[in-house]
């Protein structure tokens, strides 16, 4: 795909990996990127092992960060050690009640979550530009008249500690890290995720075990939001700017993290340590393209096609695994098709 | 009595309505075909950039609008041919496949243009075509005759469709394959085919819906669409898949947002509250969903991949 525009493929390969993960400041630049992508891809990896499916982290980390932000506006004598884990909290708030919206019209009217989930991302962004260009718009941009639709400076207790001196890399992803493993620990140690987990695997079956399918619907998205708002509110926290802006669209704000979290979760197979390292490699990716753009003017929206060719290759592969799950046997052919279907989207 | 400027504002935001309804339209029919026959379509937002930008393309090179309607049609079906493969021989899971089509649309629409066009040129956009004697009509010939070829093409489909899926062996096939996939089989018909064709096709409409949008706008930018595509979908579960509901969907999202337009230039609501104003389609949809989901059934082999003796 590079060669074909026009930049040479092994040159643009070896500026990606350097600029990613060639120095400590590539890796935590890679880990920065990678903080909101583990974490909404680990509420997928819920969402999905309960069978149902979560689009709408771009609205649910919309929600979380704007949860976040009016708290720490309206709270902004409290010492660091207790603002920040309370924003953090508002942020999982946030996001749970956009996702628990789309989990009771599942539950309860039947309402396709693929499609609600959709329609609260617009809402959501519709939603922030009216208060950031309202409500919660710097008050100094109205005295300026500059009206540029963003918040005032948060208060500096809840900026996001910085690990490494001289390094951008901060205590969200050590947050990203503690959830992801926290929720592998839920999903396969407690009962809250064995019963969502039945209800993923048959809800015929799990309601015959005395399991409530509808509660269990909507806890999965409610967490899977949960992640997804605390990637919203580490944003803005963990910017340089500390403040939330918008330029109108979710993925200005977002990244279409929301849906590259997607992408992540697939890729470590609807597991949440695997995506760690693959939340990771889509990090690296992330700043590898910002560098291949400056080196050779590729343009790095590349990385959004390749990630929606990687969904589709991830998928579709799906079908071979099955195949050789049913004959029981691994049959040569097939495994080879798998790792070409995989192969293409790199 | 209304006085005749009120009068002129509503025919013309009824005009405008009815041309911002027109991608919907082209886009919700495509997908409402590919439903009727049990696939579900997620991707139809990236089809239409993709579709956008190729028109965009075309029309900026050739200068020709023609060129640019087959050029989105063209890679619509391109498209559907690809979405077939891997939903239909590959049974990948329909949700998450077309998402991953839609990032790739997007991805791929913004990296072409800024690779092949860089700063946005405008292009020239659609000639309105009046139709002989009606357009002089008063009131009603500007409200309904005044619109460019595309908009009598995409509201002319409405009923051909509904025509072909009541009563056409084609048709009745592909409700029935969207019903009962194996009793379909067992009698001869091929799933195969049919759901080949009601992609293809539906991926093309997308890919028209897509060029037709820009041909309109005159230009494109990177997410041009911003989740028309999307909403589309929802037009189909709205419509309750059939071509006329889908068409009374877009007209009321045409409307709606030909009505904010108007809104905001006469400075009757205020800067931000158009932005809660702009809310209103999205929530529309969700309680239309809500009351859909009681009343009608959708396709009961909806997203289910065939598997013959499976």
């Amino acid at each position: 795909m590079l060669a074909s525009l026009g930049a040479n493929p092994f040159s643009g390969y070896a500026t990606m990996f350097k600029a990613a993960f060639g120095s400590l400041d590539g890796i935590s630049n890679t880990s920065v990127k990678s903080i909101p992508l583990l974490l909404v891809g680990v509420g997928i990896c819920i969402a999905f092992r309960a069978n149902v499916v979560n689009i709408g982290g771009e609205g649910q980390m919309v929600m979380g960060a704007l949860f976040a932000t009016s708290l720490a506006l309206a709270l902004p004598g409290l010492p660091s050690l207790i603002l920040i884990p309370l924003v953090l909290m508002a942020g999982a708030i946030g996001g749970a009640i956009w996702g628990g919206i789309s989990g009771a019209l599942k539950a309860y009217f039947n309402v396709s979550e693929i499609l609600s989930t959709i329609m609260l991302n617009i809402v959501a962004v519709q939603f922030m530009n009216f208060l950031l260009r309202g409500p919660l718009i710097d008050p100094g941009e109205l005295e300026r008249g500059t009206r540029i639709p963003q918040t005032a400076r948060l208060p500096e207790s809840t900026d996001l500690p910085i690990l490494l001196e001289g390094l951008r890399m901060h205590l969200g992803f050590v947050v990203a890290l503690l959830v992801a493993i926290a929720a592998y620990f839920l999903l396969w140690r407690t009962s809250i995720g064995f019963r969502l987990r039945s209800v993923g695997h048959s809800r015929e079956a799990a309601r015959y075990a005395g399991i409530s399918v509808q509660k269990n619907i909507v806890g999965a998205l409610a967490l899977s939001g949960a992640m997804a708002g605390i990637a919203g509110a580490i944003l803005v926290f963990g910017s340089e700017s500390h403040r939330m802006v918008t330029d109108g669209s979710s993925t200005g704000f977002t990244g279409s993290a929301g849906f590259n979290g997607i992408v992540v979760a697939l890729l470590a197979g609807l597991h949440p340590l695997w995506s760690i390292p693959s939340a990771m490699l889509f990090g690296g990716m992330l700043v590898g393209a910002n560098a291949l753009q400056r080196a050779a003017q590729v343009p790095s929206a590349l990385i959004i096609a390749l990630n929606g060719l990687i969904v589709v290759f991830v998928v579709s592969s799906e079908y071979f695994r099955k195949r050789s799950l049913q004959a029981g046997r691994v049959d040569a052919l097939e495994t080879e098709n798998v790792s070409e279907a995989r192969g293409g989207g790199s | 009595m209304i006085d005749s400027f009120t009068l002129m504002i509503i025919v013309a935001t009824i005009a405008s309505g009815i041309r911002l309804a027109t991608p919907f339209l082209l886009a919700s029919l495509g997908e409402a075909l590919g439903q009727r026959s049990g696939v579900l379509n997620l991707g139809v937002d990236g089809v239409m950039l993709i579709g956008a930008f190729g028109a965009y393309y075309a029309v900026l090179t050739t200068n020709n609008l023609f060129y640019g309607l087959v050029v989105g049609i063209g890679l619509g079906l391109l498209i559907g041919v690809f979405y077939s493969f891997i939903t239909i021989n590959l049974r990948a899971e329909q949700g998450v496949s077309g998402i991953g089509i839609y990032l790739f649309g997007l991805g791929m629409s913004d990296l072409l243009f800024q690779k092949l066009v860089g700063t946005p040129r405008p292009i020239l956009p659609f000639m309105p075509l009046d139709i002989p004697f009606l357009s002089q009509l008063p009131i009603l010939g500007e409200m309904l005759f005044q619109h460019s070829l595309i908009v009598y093409l995409a509201f002319g489909l409405v009923p051909i469709m509904s025509y072909v899926l009541k009563h056409t062996t084609y048709g009745l096939n592909v409700r029935a394959i969207g019903e009962n996939p194996e009793a379909a089989d067992s009698l001869g018909v091929s799933v195969l085919a049919v759901r080949y064709s009601t992609l293809i096709i539906g991926n093309g409409l997308a890919g028209l819906a897509g060029a037709a949008l820009a041909i309109e706008m005159g230009i494109f930018q990177q997410n041009l669409t911003n989740a028309m595509g999307f909403i589309a979908i929802a037009l189909v579960y709205f419509g309750a898949w059939s071509p006329k509901g889908v068409m009374i969907g877009s007209l009321v999202f045409g409307l709606v947002q030909a009505i904010v337009l108007q809104f905001k230039t006469f400075g009757i609501i205020p800067r931000s509250a158009s932005d809660l104003a702009a809310m209103a389609p999205a929530i529309i949809t969700i309680l239309a969903l809500v009351i859909v989901a009681k009343r009608f059934r959708q396709p009961a082999a909806l997203t289910k991949p065939y598997v013959r003796g499976g």
